[in-house]
């Protein structure tokens, strides 16, 4: 059984490193995008903030359906559908007792129907799907977030506003990659993982 | 960043109120959403609406009101709006006939607008959609997210709009909307950046005499930089891309749109349509059926221009584009 608790715990800390990180976030996305990924997602973590603060969830499905529903309506952008669509798929899964990849798994289903992206396109997809394998096997750390993270700098883009660059797309790190990498450290940090 | 603004993320909001306050006859601001919907009775016809980032003004909140979009849902700045307000933007809209979407082809705004068609479908109301996709300077491949929507979006709200108040059903708009979405063809050029307030710095740098030839509306990169020209010049690049996708022939009938990116003056953009028309109409012998000129589809303080072709298949299409309409920007 996955703990709601530490789950909220994740969520408020994926939320402050999205938020203490915006900038950067920003600077990936103008250079393959429309700079515009940490603002967007910042103004979803501190929505989720507003909603999160105070609260305490007995469910897990009711957490990550706020969650969700929250990041679909205030962050907008291409990220918002997509990271709101993963936690409203991860809502689903909490039903059934799922374990922690099995949640993850559902969240990248939920990424993978509104977005219609495969690995190797330069998206987050890129970061959750081998996230999915590293949680399965155990060996999720920050050195190999880091280590999927970067794989996607030799990808080109095939979906998103990064597609109209082609070639140029090469050598840039993807943004929803890097932002999806800040979920899975919070993660680890909110201690998860361990469960 | 040198900008009349208060705070960066107050602009979107006060912009909009600012907006309906000015044209209180025409539009009015739904309460507590981004929504711009005209002032008109209501009357069992089909309601249009469109929306996206917002920094494209005066699209789309300018083209509300009588005969053209019935309803404008405006995003973050170059952010698509969420699915939310875009369903309050349906909701607004709906007079029982169903509602058709505008949307532009940017990931975001594609899949905030299909889950509001979800949502609205939920509320029992019909929604039918067009990806307007006419920029030609991104290739259309699997290998991209597809041709970008741009300035052409603004006739496509013209024709809908002037079909929607003459009593089409949403299934005739439909397929009209798909007719012309084939016909419709831009291509733009930046002679400058721009500034999104809430960046506070250019999206991309050009040289001082450099230009790059087929950016994006949001700054997107084009696929060439270039020391600038004179304006027949640049004309002459565009209207050899446009004569490779469209293939004319000698007195085809078509409406033209220089469109300016909100930088660049009135005075430059009539200076370029002189040269549009020398090179379509002069040497290529076209019929240049139909004319504007001006800011339709900027995108914030960039400065260039885009040169929008729509090949006329209908004459019923010319009768749309020259019908009367009353919104702020047409
Ligand atoms: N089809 C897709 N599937 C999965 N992820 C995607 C897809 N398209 C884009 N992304 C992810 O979204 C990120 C960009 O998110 P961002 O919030 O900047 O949206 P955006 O495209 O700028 O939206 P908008 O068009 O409204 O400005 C990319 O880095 C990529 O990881
Ligand atoms: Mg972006």
């Amino acid at each position: 059984m996955v703990d709601v608790k530490k789950v909220q715990s994740w969520l408020t800390l994926f939320g402050e490193k999205v938020t203490e990180n915006k900038e950067h976030l920003n600077q990936l996305d103008t250079a393959i995008g429309d700079g515009d990924h940490g603002s967007n997602l910042t103004r979803g973590a501190a929505a989720v903030k507003e909603k999160l603060d105070g609260q305490s969830y007995d469910e897990l499905t009711d957490l990550f359906k706020d969650v969700g529903m929250v990041l679909v309506s205030k962050v907008g952008g291409a990220s918002g559908p997509l990271y709101g669509s993963a936690f409203i798929s991860m809502a689903k899964e909490a039903k059934n007792d799922a374990d922690l990849s099995q949640l993850i798994t559902a969240g990248l289903d939920g990424i993978v129907k509104r977005g219609n992206a495969k690995t190797g396109e330069k998206t987050m997809v890129d970061m959750w799907s081998p996230v999915i394998d590293s949680i399965k096997d155990g060996s999720l750390s920050d050195e190999s977030i880091d280590e999927i993270l970067q794989k996607t700098k030799d990808m080109k883009a095939s979906k998103g506003r990064a597609s109209y660059l082609g070639d140029r797309s090469i050598g840039h790190i993807d943004p929803g990659a890097q932002s999806s990498a800040y979920l899975f450290q919070a993660l680890i940090e909110a201690g998860v993982i361990n469960e | 960043m040198k900008k009349i603004i208060n705070e960066p993320d107050h602009v979107v909001d006060e912009m909009l109120n600012g907006l309906a306050f000015a044209y209180d006859s025409l539009v009015t601001r739904i309460p507590e959403t981004t929504v711009i919907a005209r002032k008109v009775e209501k009357s069992n016809k089909v309601g249009l609406v469109s929306g996206g980032g917002s920094g494209h003004e005066p699209s789309h909140a300018g083209f509300v009101g009588k005969g053209m979009l019935s309803a404008a849902v405006a995003g973050q700045v170059f952010t698509s709006p969420t699915p939310d307000q875009v369903l309050e933007g349906i909701k607004a809209a709906d007079e029982g006939a169903g509602v058709f979407l505008v949307i532009k082809n940017y990931t975001g705004d594609v899949m905030n607008f299909d889950m509001a068609k979800e949502l609205a479908e939920l509320e029992d109301i019909d929604v039918e959609f067009v990806i307007v996709d006419d920029d030609i300077a991104v290739e259309d491949s699997t290998f991209t997210a597809g041709r970008r929507g741009v300035a052409g979006t603004v006739f496509m709200h013209k024709i809908l709009g002037a079909a929607a108040d003459s009593g089409a059903s949403l299934s005739e708009i439909k397929e009209l909307a798909d007719k012309v979405n084939e016909q419709l063809f831009s291509i733009g050029l930046a002679l400058s950046p721009a500034t999104n307030p809430e960046v506070g710095k250019p999206g991309f740098e050009l040289e001082d005499q450099e230009i790059e030839f087929g950016i994006g509306i949001h700054g997107e990169p084009g696929y060439r930089r270039e020391t600038l020209q004179p304006s027949k010049e640049l004309a002459k690049e565009f209207v050899t891309q446009l004569k490779k996708e469209m293939n004319w022939s000698e007195g085809d009938r078509y409406a033209a749109l220089v469109n300016g990116m909100g930088a660049t003056p009135l005075m430059e953009q009539f200076v370029f349509m002189n040269d549009v028309k020398k090179l379509l109409v002069d040497d290529e012998k076209l019929d240049l059926a139909f004319r504007k000129v001006g800011d339709y589809m900027t995108a914030i303080d960039m400065a260039g221009v885009s040169l929008t072709l729509l090949k006329i298949e209908d004459d019923q299409w010319l009768d749309y584009l020259n019908a009367p309409v009353d919104v702020i920007g047409w």
